[in-house]
């Protein structure tokens, strides 16, 4: 279910919850979140009677919650495993953090920002040298404190993001945004409540339909929004001030991979001057390196066009692409407003 | 350049070294010059009118300065030995590309194949001097001076050349010995009457002359000062006057008194930091040089303006006077030695290569050295590895890689602990050259395939420039493990060093195509990604590596495709390079006018005649980092901008003390 090797309509969970949080209900959809549900259910009962703990579980325990992040849930669930877990040793603990990381890795492999968030952890969590405690169980409470921490962190990424992000909102700007990501979600309302005038383009995200999503979040909080269809971007960019996009990773070039259309519009934005802001938390920041479009691991989606279509006709039905750093002015992080190059420093420091 | 400089001087042959005819070459053939007006100056009158004091350089041998062991001339070629490390030292038997010689054409000539095999390795020493060595310390020297410190260079520099001449004991007095003994008694006491008469003649003008031309040289090099002020940083002024062997630190000593901004620890480090290279139109400092040489080079009469800071010799005439010196040379050490004419001849080839025969040198050196008595083993062994990379740079700039792994040996010496005895240090310096060896090239090398053929998938075009063995590795590694892909090899004149990969990619069975440079943007618009090798990358993302790799970058850049450079970190720099001017390498230019299969024979001479035409063979070319998509490393894949990134966290004790 998690990687289109398994079935070829496959689609990328990852996808699935993002939907399901949009409240887009297709009937391929339903069908198959049904699935996805059970399956890994199923494989993770494999983990062993004796584990009155699953992981996975608690994971999609957090992760129904549609303010929370996959990779926080993820991170939470993590901590939930240190809390639970009974090992006696150091090494035991780390054994049994690797071995849910690669459960929940394995629940969806086309998540990067999930791969990235239990890379990451296992990383903040492990290297401290306070490890070395002759007490097991003060060493395995640091541990837990750490992991509170970095789950408190992730949760207060969105709120950090935002008040960076105030300086750069100004009054009678026009935003062009693409995407429902939560963490520009958070930036608008926020800019909202400081009272600045500006006004919301966005497209409509087709097929997730963020475009409507998005504009109705906008005009509960009074903020003037147009949409647009996805092809009237390059139209619009005329009036448009700047453009805010969110990331589902951010790689070491320092470019992002986000939802299909995020390239078209960069490269439109650049080639008008506009500035283009990705507001994106660091937990996102993955070890990968794309060249190309094709050079990632695939994730596809269903599209629904209404009518019915040919069989022989193809569809293109990659749900992401990726945009290369020199078309991104600036990322907003819960680590600063970072350039583009500044991923690699970051990763180099915190991998090596 | 600097208007007190005067009119540009003609280039002129200063034939510092073996030449039967004992007719007096120019002490000093750039007295006045500026880069204004070339045309005219280049009279080919007589050099020696030029020359101040009017007196000649007899072909002596100068005892190269210590701290040219320091140059970090970035030199190497991007053209590593393939394949196992064992191949690394056998290079001189390939004469598959007629490596032989600097010129390809001329690998059957006699000069290169006998010194280049087994019988060098006995030869030591009386090799061509590298100026460069020297004046590049003599530049840091003079950046920073005030006037007085001209003086006080020279004063001790003659002093050192009396007392080199003097005494026995000292490593780089036996350079001078040892190198005088090659060529015959008759040198010594002719280098001891030059000494002497070089200050006798100066008479008060013409030093006020040479003073003015030094504060000019200062000024000129000012902008460089950083990179030379590497050699200059030892502090004291007074260590000079006292023991020989700090002597010949003297120069620096001074220089680094005057450079008010050194700090100790900058001082220390600039210490280690290699040279990059000398300024060649400083008449001044060329004469220092000269006059510090082992090894004896005939200048180029015709050099390009704009190049005129690079030195540039004739070559393929030192090898034979080399081989006959094989007896004479015991200071520096035979292994050393070997490899030093192995660079000369082209033998050894590519940046992986040089360094580790430079590093297998050094351990074999280490190994067989001992401690003279009332000598400290860290000083004394300090200054026998900068006598040895003085030589090598002699023979060949040294490449950026290099001058890294001597900086690391540097460290490795300093930090032995004072109580290990001497066979113990020993075999700590030699295990630890190895564990350099082992993990930062070839542990790197297996690293670097293991990410890079991740991103060659199937169906691909693969286009690679020259020859760089861990682009190889990577293409034979991917062949191995099963994935279909097909290669273009872009190559060039005139080292055509792609048809040596060639060879060894077809005969393994790959799918290759062939062309040369000319037909770069022909051939781009099939390729899918561009795998690129590199001597060195610098701070600024700036990879410096063999001529042509800019253009096959900038090529790729246009054509889209993604640019792959292959690089282990210890060739990392955290200098800036800006173009490839100030830094570079000047090769044969009899290479680039000797086209094969063309009946020229005629021209080869008449261009040294011609004012007219002068040949440029650079070695190496800068790319900016904007036409460089990756850096695949021993650390990962990392963009052109994390370079000082890695340098930071990962050099750090190569940066510091």
């Amino acid at each position: 279910m998690a990687d289109t090797t398994q079935k070829p309509d496959a689609i990328s969970a990852y996808y699935q919850t993002r939907a399901a949080h949009h409240g887009v209900i297709t009937s391929d959809w339903l069908a198959q979140a049904q699935a996805a549900v059970e399956q890994p259910d199923s494989s993770v009962s494999g983990l062993g009677p004796a584990k009155s703990f699953n992981v996975i579980d608690e994971f999609n325990g957090w992760r129904k919650q549609p303010d929370l992040a996959e990779a926080v849930a993820a991170i939470r669930a993590m901590a939930a495993v240190i809390r639970a877990s009974e090992a006696t040793t150091m090494m035991e603990l780390e054994i049994e953090l690797k071995k849910a990381s690669d459960t929940l890795k394995s629940w969806d492999k086309t998540s990067i920002s999930l791969t990235a968030g239990c890379d990451l952890f296992i990383r903040y969590v492990t290297r401290t040298s306070a490890l070395e405690y002759e007490d097991f169980n003060s060493a395995k409470s640091r541990l837990l404190e750490r992991a509170e921490k970095f789950g408190e962190i992730s949760c207060k990424a969105r709120k950090i993001i935002a008040m960076l992000s105030q300086d750069f909102i100004f009054d009678g700007c026009t935003i062009l945004v693409h995407g429902l990501s939560r963490v520009v979600l958070e930036v608008l309302k926020t800019a909202a409540q400081n009272n600045k005038l500006f006004r919301v383009l966005c497209t409509e995200g087709r097929p997730d339909g963020t475009g409507v999503l998005l504009s109705n979040e906008l005009s509960k909080l009074d903020i003037p929004v147009k949409l647009l269809l996805d092809s009237a971007v390059a139209y619009s960019m005329d009036e448009v001030d700047m453009v805010f996009v969110g990331a589902d990773g951010v790689v070491e070039s320092g470019g992002i991979i986000n939802m299909m259309g995020t390239y078209q519009i960069a490269l439109v934005a650049h080639s008008m001057n506009k500035p283009v802001y990705v507001a994106a938390e660091s937990y996102k920041f993955a070890r990968l390196y794309p060249l190309d479009q094709k050079d990632m691991a695939p994730a596809l989606r269903p599209i629904e066009f209404g009518v019915k279509i040919p069989a022989k006709v193809e569809v293109e039905r990659s749900a992401r692409d990726y945009t290369p750093p020199q078309y991104l002015t600036l990322l907003f992080t819960d680590l600063g407003v970072l350039s583009p190059s500044v991923v690699s420093d970051e990763l180099i420091q915190l991998y090596l | 350049m600097d208007p007190r400089r005067g009119p540009l001087a003609v280039p002129k042959v200063r034939r510092v070294g073996f030449f039967t005819s004992i007719e007096p070459s120019p002490e000093t053939p750039r007295p006045n010059r500026s880069l204004s007006g070339p045309a005219e100056a280049i009279t080919s009158s007589s050099p020696l009118s030029d020359s101040p004091s009017g007196q000649f350089i007899s072909p002596v041998q100068i005892p190269p300065s210590r701290h040219h062991s320091d140059n970090l001339a970035s030199r190497a070629a991007p053209v590593p030995v393939p394949g196992p490390s064992a191949f690394r030292r056998q290079l001189a038997n390939d004469r598959a590309l007629h490596v032989g010689s600097y010129n390809p054409v001329d690998s059957l000539l006699g000069t290169s194949p006998p010194s280049s095999n087994g019988e060098v390795s006995e030869d030591s020493g009386s090799l061509f001097g590298f100026q460069r060595s020297d004046s590049a310390k003599l530049s840091a020297s003079f950046p920073n001076g005030g006037f007085d410190m001209t003086l006080r260079v020279r004063a001790p520099q003659e002093s050192e050349a009396k007392v080199a001449i003097a005494s026995t004991s000292d490593g780089r007095k036996k350079n001078v010995e040892a190198s005088g003994e090659g060529e015959s008694l008759a040198a010594k006491p002719r280098k001891e009457k030059e000494t002497k008469s070089l200050k006798e003649k100066t008479s008060k003008a013409e030093r006020r002359a040479i003073q003015e031309a030094q504060r000019a040289a200062k000024a000129a090099a000012k902008g460089e000062g950083s990179k030379r002020a590497g050699e200059s940083s030892r502090p004291k002024p007074s260590k000079p006057a006292k023991q020989p062997q700090p002597k010949k630190e003297a120069p620096q000593v001074t220089s680094s008194v005057s450079e008010k901004r050194a700090v100790s620890v900058e001082k220390e480090r600039r210490m280690d930091v290699p040279q990059t290279q000398m300024q060649y139109d400083d008449k001044s400092r060329v004469d220092k040089a000269k006059r510090r040489s082992v090894v004896e080079q005939t200048e180029s009469k015709n050099k390009v303006e704009l190049f005129l800071h690079l030195p540039q010799y004739e070559r393929g005439n030192q090898l034979p006077n080399l081989s006959s010196n094989i007896f004479s040379l015991d200071t520096i050490h035979h292994a050393v030695y070997k490899v030093g004419l192995q660079h000369l001849a082209g033998d050894i080839a590519g940046d992986n290569a040089r360094c580790i025969a430079m590093l297998h040198a050094f351990q074999e050196a280490i190994n067989d050295y001992t401690t003279p008595p009332m000598k400290d083993l860290t000083m004394d062994l300090t200054a026998k590895i900068n006598g040895y990379v003085s030589f090598l740079i002699e023979c060949r700039p040294l490449s950026m890689s290099m001058g890294n792994a001597i900086r690391f040996l540097k460290n490795q010496i300093r930090k032995l602990p004072v109580d290990l005895s001497e066979p113990e240090a020993k075999a700590s310096l030699c295990s630890e050259i190895g564990r350099f060896i082992d993990e930062k090239i070839l542990l790197a090398d297996k690293v670097i395939v293991q990410y890079a053929v991740t991103k060659i998938r199937d169906g691909e075009v693969l286009l690679t420039y020259g020859f760089s063995c861990v682009v190889e590795m990577i293409l034979l590694y991917a062949h191995e493990i099963g994935r279909k892909f097909r290669v273009v090899i872009v190559d060039s004149r005139p080292n055509l060093e792609g048809q040596k990969l060639l060879r060894r990619l077809v005969t393994r069975g790959l799918d290759c195509t062939y062309t040369h440079i000319n037909a770069v943007s022909y051939i781009m618009g099939e390729v899918t990604r561009v795998f690129l090798g590199a001597s060195s990358i610098f701070s600024n993302g700036t990879l410096y590596s063999k001529v042509g790799t800019a253009c096959v970058a900038m090529v790729a850049n246009a054509f889209s495709v993604p640019v792959i450079v292959c690089c282990e970190a210890y060739k990392f720099h955290e200098r800036v390079l800006l173009d490839s001017i100030c830094s570079n390498e000047l090769g044969d230019p009899d290479a680039i006018a000797n086209v094969p299969l063309r009946n020229n024979k005629k021209h080869s001479k008449t261009m040294d005649n011609n004012k007219n035409l002068q040949f440029l063979n650079l070695m190496y070319d800068s790319t900016p980092a904007e036409y460089i998509s990756m850096i695949v490393t021993d650390y990962g894949m990392i963009p052109p901008t994390s370079i000082p990134v890695i340098v930071r966290e990962y050099r750090r004790e190569d940066l510091l003390l």
